[in-house]
């Protein structure tokens, strides 16, 4: 038995059948990240040490009957923008490379109750800005199934940790695309959650009213169990929801027989790679055959979402990132002359270019004269957009798409071309910008090998549908079985 | 021309901190002092990754004081960030209200030398503190202290309306008062708890088009906004007849040479890239809600005022002026229910009370003895245990070390005489010893008696009991 290749849900069968124990399960992580890590470059801290230590206490307790959850001991990979307390949380950014938080993210301390074990903070684009974690201050992460490729990202290093086999599931952040396209590229299944469904307390901000921390695992059942841990209304985040909980794992029926698929075909158009396209024409004839109906519609407003999703995650990035400004915490420049001085050598010091080109692109269209004509007019866009959801979940239960327009590229080819990197989000943002749930599941690989990533989008907490229509589709297909990454 | 000539134009932004007992978005102590950065969380210190919780109480407060005001109270309203760097500022960004402030187009009213007078005010919105700089006490550096940052605050804003220095101080007065009243902020302006920008600009008696102004930002003195106002006023008007020209600026009063400084570069105009802050939904009230609060609003000092004049029969200008202060107002509807002397409670305070707090600059709130107290002195000279004169110096005791007036008088031996024995005893010996003023009295000036009463007073450290002197002397005299 491969311990690292088996999903959550498996660790636990085992777990309770007495087949393993949490230190073996533990161990034989922490190995495959000693062997592995060198050639994925997935985290910026590891913490195999703390681990194998916390490991041994947790199966004591197990075994003494001081602990029963079902998910003691179960280990678990976090991206480096959720705050640890003790530990470093760098956002790999130069600006807080050795900055160690005081308090716990809600979602950490959910995992803390429920006694998990962290493997480590995930490498990533610096605070969650790209789509190739090449703008990780740290490292080039790589993806597993070809190591010269690009895992996508921002949650690169998640995406490709769980897709190496250096963690078991983790936890990534999306606020245009960034668990779903990364799970696309690394054939992983990322979900976002509908805005307000996660707490985002001790998520280090990018863009506030798109961010959404969400699950990348290893297959739909453990996306929905770790949905279960970290779901549910936090008093410390007002925009969170405080609807009633519900077991995600209890939908996935097996069964899409009457669900009512809209595929947009705009998603389908112009800029999208054929091989994707036709991997999606096979997944959604798989879908007919699984008895869902499927009605090709047309989602105009989309083309729009791009353009509105980068006027509104920069502005609230430039806001977002004023407070790293050298005063209390993160990098200070080591000479200044004068207090405005000290913030622009540690601002132009500690950001990197992809940063601060958001931090300009947002202070612009924030400024007095251009508000009125950037901001405010995506802001009205983005009503536009929800409002044309809105009317397409009237018909539809679930909306299919591509997660991305392309598989996973060459590391270095787009990372100096900004705006090709942006186009790279084009099929995720309108989610965020609508507040809508999205899952990425793989639905096949192109003739080089590489993961394909469909999306499916639900209505605003429909969480389950997408669930049970992605997990139908898995059961159907068993990609899991048939590929493999080469690592 | 010459000064009479121009019109003083001023309006005030008047910041008071609220008197929560927490942080507008943390639940951090707002109290005032601590050691720097003991009152402080992640939260309010802007670590990475930390939300803001808006705190209910900091809007019920702020719609009190709109509804004290007169102000409409907005249903839909929202919380926006003010974007601009300082090392005071944590997040980069101060969470104020841009534009959908909680209350809007209220108005009081204050008096002046011409009558009575509506000053309008635009709105009340509610935004965070920030933190502050010890500059001094390092060496060369400064050091940032993050206990007031996200103290609440309400920002009234008042139209243009004033027209003089002294229009300025009552309205600031009269906003105090309120604010006391309906018991939102502390208002003690020497720590800094309610402060005003000062906006004031010039113009030719007769135009319309309003003057370029000036502002002088975070006054904390009465004193020192009327002589800010009295001297910018004239240094604009300077200006203008020199051919100069105004700049719209910020500047810096100083109170030590009376002038005012330019602040800031006049190209380096802020642009503060107000938008809606992300992290907090809006502000949602209903009507009922509102109507509660408006229901729970206490007695403002206007109804006061008009209650003292027909409930204790005090004049208009004593009722003013105990009403302008809640402190004092309920020091005196205390003092009155236990001693049952509305007239001497208000004497006290209008008379001996005052003059001790204008000689030594302080407010109300600083008065350290309680109602019971200044009820005790009194009930003591109405039974004649103390005169009034020996009350005065036990008013002085307590507002040194407030303490029961009965035990004052014992341990200072200040209880008065009234045994008729010892008086008597006194008498004689002072007429013994002034035999030019028994002559003087029967010779038809009245004055010796005056002379001969002071002489006994003395004789008994200002113990006699006065009436007693005054009888008996009369009784000696006739002799």
């Amino acid at each position: 038995m491969n311990i690292t290749e088996l999903t959550v849900h498996e660790l636990q069968e085992k777990l309770k059948n007495k087949e393993l124990t949490i230190t073996e399960i533990t161990k034989a992580y922490t190995d495959r990240i000693n062997e592995k890590e060198k050639d994925v470059q997935a985290f910026v801290t590891t913490l195999t040490d703390t681990a194998l230590r916390e490991s041994e206490e947790i199966q004591t307790k197990v075994e003494k009957g001081e602990l029963t959850g079902e998910f003691a001991g179960i280990p678990i990979g976090i991206k480096d923008n959720m705050c640890t307390k003790g530990i470093k949380t760098t956002c790999s950014s130069r600006m807080l490379e050795n900055f160690i938080a005081p308090y716990d993210a809600t979602v950490v301390e959910k995992l803390n109750k429920e006694n998990m074990i962290n493997l480590g903070k995930l490498n990533m684009d610096e605070f969650a800005m790209g789509a190739s974690t090449e703008y990780s201050y740290f490292k080039k992460t790589r993806n597993p199934w070809n190591l010269n490729k690009v895992p996508g990202g921002s949650s690169g290093g998640s995406a490709a940790a769980v897709a190496a086999n250096m963690v078991p599931w983790a936890l990534g952040s999306d606020t245009g695309g960034s668990i779903r396209q990364p799970s696309s590229f690394c054939g992983v299944v990322g979900l976002k959650p509908t805005y307000g469904l996660v707490s985002r307390y001790g998520l280090v901000a990018f863009a506030s009213s798109l961010d959404q921390i969400g699950p990348i695992t290893k297959d739909v059942y453990d996306s929905a169990m770790l949905l279960n841990l970290i779901s549910g209304y936090d008093e410390k985040d007002t925009t969170s929801s405080d609807r009633k909980k519900v077991d995600y794992t209890k939908c996935l029926k097996n069964n899409v027989k009457g669900l009512k698929i809209g595929v947009a075909k705009e998603f389908f158009g112009e800029g999208i790679n054929k091989e994707v396209k036709s991997s999606l024409q096979r997944a959604i004839e798989t879908y007919k055959n699984l008895g869902a109906e499927i009605e090709e519609f047309s989602l105009d407003i989309a083309q729009y979402a791009l353009a509105t999703y980068y006027i509104v995650a920069c502005a609230e990035a430039s806001s977002n990132l004023g407070r790293f400004d050298g005063i209390r915490y993160g990098y200070r420049t080591k000479e200044f002359k004068n207090l405005r001085d000290l913030y622009k050598k540690s601002r132009s010091e500690g950001f990197g270019p992809e940063v601060k080109r958001r931090i300009i692109l947002g202070t612009y269209v924030l400024s007095s004269g251009y508000y009125d004509a950037y901001y405010k007019k995506a802001q009205q866009v983005r009503t536009l957009v929800m409002n044309e959801f809105d009317k397409a979940f009237e018909k539809y239960d679930v909306i299919l798409t591509p997660t991305s327009p392309t598989v996973a590229f060459d590391i270095g080819s787009k990372s100096n071309n900004p705006l090709e990197m942006y186009l790279s989000d084009i099929c995720t943002v309108s989610l965020n910008i609508a507040g809508l749930p999205g899952i990425s599941i793989p639905c096949g690989i192109d003739k080089t090998g590489m993961p394909i990533g469909m999306q499916l989008i639900g209505n605003k907490f429909e969480e389950e549908t997408i669930l049970n229509a992605a997990y139908t589709f898995e059961q159907a297909t068993k990609f899991r079985e048939k590929y493999k990454p080469g690592i | 021309m010459s000064r009479e000539d121009y019109e003083v134009i001023i309006g005030l932004e008047v910041h008071a901190e609220l008197s929560t007992k927490t942080k507008i978005f943390c639940s951090c102590p707002t109290e005032f002092g601590g050691a720097p950065n003991t009152h402080t969380c992640p939260i309010c210190m802007a670590m990475p990754g930390t939300l803001p919780v808006l705190n209910e109480k900091v809007v019920e407060y702020a719609v009190k004081a709109g509804l004290a005001t007169n102000c409409e109270i907005s249903k839909n309203s929202k919380n926006d960030r003010k974007n601009y760097y300082y090392p005071d500022l944590p997040k980069s960004y101060q969470i104020s209200q841009y534009d959908k402030p909680l209350c809007e187009n209220g108005e009081v009213e204050i008096e002046t030398k011409d009558g009575k007078k509506t000053i309008r005010i635009e709105r009340i919105h509610i935004e965070e503190d920030a933190g502050k700089l010890n500059h001094d006490d390092f060496g060369g550096g400064s050091l940032v202290d993050l206990n007031r940052a996200g103290v609440p605050l309400i920002e009234t804003v008042s139209r243009p309306d004033m027209r003089s220095a002294e229009e300025a101080e009552n309205y600031l007065r009269k906003l105090k008062s309120i604010f006391e009243y309906i018991e939102v902020s502390d208002c003690k302006m020497q720590e800094g708890s309610l402060r005003a920008d000062v906006n004031v600009s010039v113009r030719k008696k007769g135009d319309t088009k309003l003057g370029t102004r000036t502002e002088m930002k975070n006054m904390n003195s009465f004193k020192s906004i009327v002589r800010a106002i009295d001297y910018e006023a004239e240094r604009q008007i300077d200006v203008i007849e020199n051919g100069g020209k105004i700049y719209q600026e910020t500047l810096r009063w100083d109170d030590v040479s009376g002038k005012t400084f330019s602040m800031r570069d006049k190209e380096d105009a802020q642009d503060y890239r107000y938008f809606p802050d992300p992290d907090l939904v809006a502000i949602k009230l209903s009507e009922e809600y509102i109507q509660n609060i408006k229901n729970s609003l206490p007695e403002l000092p206007e109804s006061r005022k008009q209650r003292y004049l027909e409930e204790y029969k005090l004049s208009e200008k004593d009722a003013k002026l105990i009403t302008s202060s809640k402190y004092l107002s309920d020091l005196f509807e205390e003092a009155t229910a236990i001693c049952n002397n509305a007239k001497a409670v208000n004497n006290w305070i209008i008379s001996d009370i005052s003059k001790i707090l204008n000689e030594n600059e302080m407010e109300p709130v600083q008065i350290p003895f309680n109602s019971k107290q200044l009820a005790k002195l009194i009930i003591l000279i109405d039974k004649g245990t103390i005169s009034s004169s020996i009350g005065k110096k036990v008013l002085a005791e307590l507002f040194n070390n407030p303490r029961d007036p009965e035990e004052i008088i014992k341990e200072k031996g200040w209880i008065q005489i009234s045994d008729e024995g010892a008086i008597k005893d006194v008498v004689l010996k002072v007429l013994k010893a002034n035999p030019q003023s028994i002559e003087d009295y029967k010779g038809g000036k009245d004055k010796a008696l005056g002379f001969l009463i002071g002489q006994a007073m003395k004789e008994t450290k200002g113990k006699a009991n006065p009436q007693m002197l005054n009888k008996m002397f009369l009784e000696e005299l006739k002799k």
